[in-house]
Formats: C-alpha cells, sequence, structure tokens
C-alpha cells in the first residue's frame, strides 16, 4: 500500500519536521522520563537527584497528559466535546482511594466514617481491601458511567453543544453527591493521609519511584493505542463521524456503536490515569470533579492541537508546567493568564501548538 | 399483484412504442441477489402522507420503481422531491402510507443505518464528502464490506476491494488526486466522488439529488453516460432540473407537485401534459 493515507496529523507532522528528528525528540523525552525516578533513588546531596517535589509535579502532569490524550480521542477525532472527563478521573482516583484508605485503616473502618460513628462499611465498600478488585473498580466505575451515560446519549442523537452540556452538568452532579458525607467517600475532604500501597510506605523513594514508572508506562501505552486506533480504519470512520455523520450513516454505518466504543474507552483511560494520580499526590476530594477541571482539560487539548496525538501531550504539559511556575511566582494572575492563553489559541492558533510548530516546519 | 388501486396517470412499466430503445422494466429478470424482487418492482411507495406542523408536505404520494430502471423526478421548489428522498432513506417516517423496497423490507420500519445496509444508496443534493479524508479513504469508508465497530478496528484491505477503488477512482476521474484531502476537490469532483462512493457501496437502488449541480457542461454529458451505464445494474431515481439532463438520461419522468405525482411519462409526453405546463408556467 501506498503510505496509509490516514497516517493523520502525526505521521504529516514527523514527515515534515524530519521523521528522525521526531523520534529523536520522542525518544529524548522518554529517556528522561525514566530517568527521573532512578534519579529520584540517588541520596539527596547528590547533585543529580530529583527531589520528590519534582518527581510529584511531574508525575502528576503525565496523569494529565494520559487524560488529555483521552479527551482528545473523543473530541479531536470523533468531534464529541466532554466538559466532564474530569469525572471519569477523580472516579478512578476514588476507586483506587478507597483501596488505600482501607489499607490505612488496618482492621478498622476508614478514619473519616469512624468519624461519623458508621459501625460497618457501605455494601460498596465491600472487597475494596483487595488490590486486584480495587483495580477493577478503577476501570469499572467509570467505564460502566460511561457507557450508560454514553447508550442514553448516543441513542437520542445528542450533539454538539448540548452534550457538552449534558457532560458539564455530569460531572457536577457527581461533584453534589460526592461532597455529601451520607454518600460515604469522606464528604467534601474526601481521602487522605495513605500510609502504604501494597504494604510499602506510599512516601518512601522506591515506591514514588515506581509509580512514576507505572504513569510513564501507561502514558505510552495510550500513545501507541491512540497511534493504533488513528490508523485504523476506526479512526478513518471517527473522523467521518465527526465531519458529516449522516453521509457516514447512509453509507451504512452506525455512528452509536463507534461513539459509545471511543467514549468509553476514553473514560477507562481517564480512571486508570486517575488511579496512578492518587497515589503520587496524595489526595482526592470531590473538587476533581469541579466543572473547571475538565474546562481546564480541554484547554489543554486545545492548545496542544486536537485532532492530533502529541498536541494534547504538549498542551498539558506546557499549561501545568506554566500553571506550577505561575501559582509559585504570581498566585493571583494565574487564571487571568490561562484565560488569556485560551484567547490567544483561539484566535491565533486554530490547530494549536502543534499546527505552529508543523507551519515551521514547512518554512 | 398489490390489491391497491392504481392511480389512472400511472404508466405500467411498459414498453415504448415510440421506440426508445429501452427494454420493458419490470420485467423481473434482473432480481439481484438477497432482495425479493419477484414482481420486478424494487421500490414501491403507495399513499404516502407527511405532514410538518400542519403543512402537507407529501400527500397520497404513490409511485413504483422498477428493477434496473433510471427514474427521473421533477418538479417546481416545495413539490416534495427531497422529502421523498427522506422518506424512502428513513430520516423522516410518514404519517402513514406503504413503503416497501422490494417486496419484503418496510422501509418505514427500519432505521437508516438498516436501509443503507439493505442496499438503498443517497447522494445528497449539496455534496458531502469526509472532507478530512483523502480521496482514496472516503472510497475505502463507503465500500460495500462488514460496517460493524468490530470489522472497523481490524479491517485490512484485501486486493480485490483496492482494484475496485481504483477502477472507481478511473471511472469518476479522480485517479490522480487520490491522496488530496476531499475538502480541496472543486464542486463539480466532489460531485464525482460522492457518485463514486456510491458505487463501491454497490446499492441496488440509488437516490440521486440533483447529481449535476455545478457541473460543467461536458462533465454533465460524462455524467449521463455513467447514469446510463448504471442502469439495469441498478436502479436509479434521480431528482434533477437541468432538463437538458434529464432528456438525455431518461425515458421515464414522473413529475411531483404539492407532494404527490401529477403526472407520468416520456419527457415529451409529460412535457405536453396540460397540467404540467400550468404548474411550471404558472396559472
Amino acid at each position: 500500500m501506498t503510505m496509509p493515507m490516514n497516517q493523520t496529523l502525526l505521521a504529516r507532522a514527523s514527515a515534515k519536521l524530519g521523521p528522525q528528528a521526531s523520534i529523536a525528540v520522542g525518544l529524548l523525552v522518554l529517556a528522561i522520563l525514566v530517568a527521573m525516578p532512578l534519579l529520584h533513588l540517588l541520596p539527596a546531596d547528590n547533585a543529580l537527584h530529583v527531589s520528590a517535589y519534582s518527581l510529584t509535579l511531574v508525575g502528576k502532569i503525565l496523569c494529565y497528559c494520559i487524560v488529555a490524550l483521552a479527551l482528545d480521542l473523543v473530541w479531536g477525532y470523533a468531534g464529541l466535546l466532554s466538559l466532564g472527563h474530569g469525572l471519569f478521573f477523580a472516579l478512578g482516583g476514588y476507586a483506587m482511594g478507597m483501596y488505600l484508605m482501607r489499607e490505612a485503616a488496618g482492621d478498622g473502618l476508614p478514619a473519616f466514617m469512624s468519624f461519623l460513628a458508621w459501625t460497618e462499611l457501605p455494601w460498596y465498600w465491600y472487597g475494596t481491601s483487595n488490590f486486584l478488585w480495587a483495580l477493577c473498580l478503577v476501570v469499572l466505575a467509570p467505564g460502566l458511567l460511561a457507557l450508560v451515560f454514553g447508550f442514553f446519549a448516543f441513542r437520542s442523537r445528542i450533539k454538539g453543544v448540548y452534550f457538552s452540556i449534558m457532560t458539564q452538568a455530569l460531572t457536577f452532579a457527581g461533584m453534589l453527591l460526592f461532597f455529601r458525607n451520607e454518600t460515604g467517600f469522606g464528604g467534601n475532604n474526601g481521602f487522605t493521609n495513605f500510609r502504604t500501597i501494597l504494604g510499602f510506605d506510599i512516601t518512601s523513594a522506591h515506591t514514588r519511584a515506581v509509580l512514576f514508572l507505572a504513569t510513564v508506562v501507561l502514558l505510552v501505552a495510550s500513545l501507541y493505542l491512540g497511534w493504533r486506533l488513528a490508523r485504523s480504519k476506526f479512526g478513518r470512520v471517527l473522523t467521518a463521524l465527526r465531519d458529516a455523520e449522516n453521509r457516514l450513516m447512509f453509507c451504512g454505518y452506525n455512528p452509536r456503536g463507534y461513539k459509545l466504543f471511543i467514549w468509553v474507552l476514553s473514560a477507562v483511560l481517564c480512571g486508570l490515569a486517575g488511579a496512578l494520580y492518587v497515589p503520587q499526590v496524595g489526595i482526592i476530594n470531590p473538587s476533581e470533579m469541579s466543572p473547571t477541571n475538565s474546562i481546564e482539560a480541554a484547554v489543554w487539548v486545545a492548545l496542544g492541537g486536537r485532532g492530533t496525538l502529541i498536541g494534547p501531550l504538549l498542551g498539558a504539559g506546557l499549561v501545568n508546567g506554566m500553571k506550577s511556575w505561575f501559582t509559585v511566582a504570581f498566585p493571583e494572575y494565574w487564571l487571568f493568564a490561562l484565560g488569556f492563553l485560551f484567547i490567544v489559541v483561539t484566535l491565533f492558533l486554530p490547530k494549536g501548538v502543534i499546527g505552529l510548530l508543523r507551519k515551521k516546519g514547512e518554512q | 399483484m398489490r390489491a391497491t388501486p392504481v392511480p389512472e396517470f400511472m404508466l405500467e412499466p411498459a414498453y415504448d412504442p415510440s421506440g426508445s430503445g429501452r427494454d420493458p422494466i419490470g420485467a423481473g429478470a434482473l432480481a439481484t441477489k438477497g432482495l425479493n424482487v419477484r414482481h420486478g418492482t424494487i421500490l414501491t411507495l403507495e399513499d404516502i402522507n407527511v405532514s410538518f406542523d400542519g403543512f402537507k408536505a407529501l400527500t397520497n404520494l404513490t409511485l413504483y420503481i422498477g428493477v434496473g430502471e433510471l427514474r427521473c423526478i421533477i418538479g417546481p421548489n416545495g413539490a416534495g422531491k427531497t422529502t421523498m428522498m427522506d422518506v424512502i432513506t428513513g430520516k423522516t417516517r410518514p404519517d402513514n402510507g406503504v413503503a416497501y423496497f422490494g417486496e419484503t423490507l418496510d422501509l418505514t420500519q427500519m432505521s437508516e443505518v438498516e436501509i443503507a445496509q439493505s442496499g438503498i444508496g443517497r447522494k445528497f443534493q449539496k455534496p458531502t464528502v469526509f472532507e478530512a479524508l483523502s480521496v482514496f479513504e472516503n472510497l475505502e469508508l463507503a465500500q460495500k464490506t462488514n460496517k460493524s465497530v468490530w470489522a472497523s478496528l481490524r479491517a485490512k484491505l484485501t486486493g480485490e476491494q483496492k482494484d475496485r477503488i481504483d477502477e472507481v477512482l478511473q471511472t469518476i476521474k479522480l485517479d490522480t488526486s487520490r491522496n488530496r484531502p476531499a475538502g480541496l476537490l472543486s464542486h463539480g469532483q466532489k460531485q464525482f466522488l460522492e457518485i463514486g462512493m456510491l458505487l463501491v457501496q454497490d446499492p441496488q437502488l440509488l437516490l440521486l439529488d440533483e447529481p449535476v449541480a455545478g457541473m460543467t457542461d461536458a462533465e454533465t454529458e460524462f455524467t449521463a453516460e455513467l447514469f446510463k451505464s448504471l442502469a439495469r445494474k441498478h436502479s436509479l431515481m434521480v431528482v434533477e432540473h437541468d432538463m437538458g439532463f434529464v432528456g438525455s438520461i431518461a425515458d421515464h419522468v414522473t413529475v411531483l407537485h404539492q407532494g404527490s405525482v401529477l403526472a407520468e411519462g416520456s419527457l415529451e409526453q409529460v412535457q405536453a401534459d396540460e397540467r404540467v405546463i400550468e404548474v411550471y408556467l404558472g396559472r
């Protein structure tokens, strides 16, 4: 076959930058990401030592990168703008948090439950002391919610801005639900004070390094999955769905199944990212479900360049990098900077940073 | 045959004595696989009514298309041509009436996707192609194959399928633009691409809404040849305003007016019809 036509934007970008150059940059970034946790294991007085703060920060950003990639799969490829992906992220995080709380509590009840004078675990907490079941929940909770929501939304042919508003409402409803103490997830304090994971001290350098590496592996795996999907006929059908859904239906494709598949896959990826985020950051609370978080994720994707695989990663990295710098240097101006950034991107960089790089490559 | 009385203006699918060189339609000899067309009728519309908020778009519309027929539908704006296509493709549900594809498939009970899969292809009035994909990819997606999610995840083009796409690319004269994004094509080229997408989809009944709008004279002429070569193997229903084009392809024309059939026959016959003249020229 001549170059498969949907080598989409990634390949076209690399063709322009020179494939060697982009592969080299990619490998370099990967090498740094693998080296970081190893350098963290060095003694603190070593010049090359990476502090726990930096490692956690980068680990957190990598989790956000996975969210950005997951959001891009539904928005950039299938044209479904979700403003509620924070919910799936938080659900994965809560599922992991349940396990960590049980570990911290030992045989007793998690601390917040004793505080509420509860005497036994709510039914949905059963089995959460088992790590494998917790992992299943990480996938099942966001996956099933996305399946049910998607099934009804796509069956009713809800599209465009209406779909976005509904996802926004969904994450808001989730946040209100989790804020209640009676829901059984620690109310507005959420989960914190984790001690161990699989018996290992959660704050030890080794545990941090392993969690970081697991995040890198998940990111690379998601990227590979996205690449395979984008190259497959499935990816081309998604693009077609985004641009001309009616035409696609009259070609004999049922859009519902396609949307549902990518929607659930995206939600599960977010859940997995959330599950890796919680033990690294050490806290999960309902504010993760706040609509602004989900909107911020959309900003990452738009800034990086939607419909590409690398763009969202760049966007998530840039915005979060700037955020952590800004919130230290000029804490009160961060939201202005974010808003300004979004306006600049919308006006001048319709294809995001990756579009800019590609233009440079052409010149 | 059906018990429903046939309106008197309905022509029996018949041999034209003036000798337009066309075989009698409805002979049933070209029955296609998988679809029961025992009586030689591929599409049956009887007493279809559609109204939108009280506005009657179709009123007791009755129309039959024979197997292998090339039928042109003409009529003034608002006559219900597009609504009729919407009914056939499942986009609009009739308030009542009968719509059958072949003898057994009840179009009023099928979803748009089921109708498309059973073998009805449609070209829209405004050319609609997948703009972000290349010409080749557009044809790849339209091609007749298993269109489920799982099949698409693992799909690989076979040599045979590629040959078929190449062949169609030649036919629609887009061979040299095969790797161009479809969004960059000219209006006429998009029309051809959409026709090509119908060709690879290989439907038994093609519905074409204004296929030559925006085409040059040469392109129009070429399209006429193409459609004539498609008839017999496929059944075609063409909605068109360009009378020259209609005259060059159709030997059977249906005139719609205010949602029902006004006249039917050869182009000369309907053009000579008093009522048709009145509708077109105003009273």
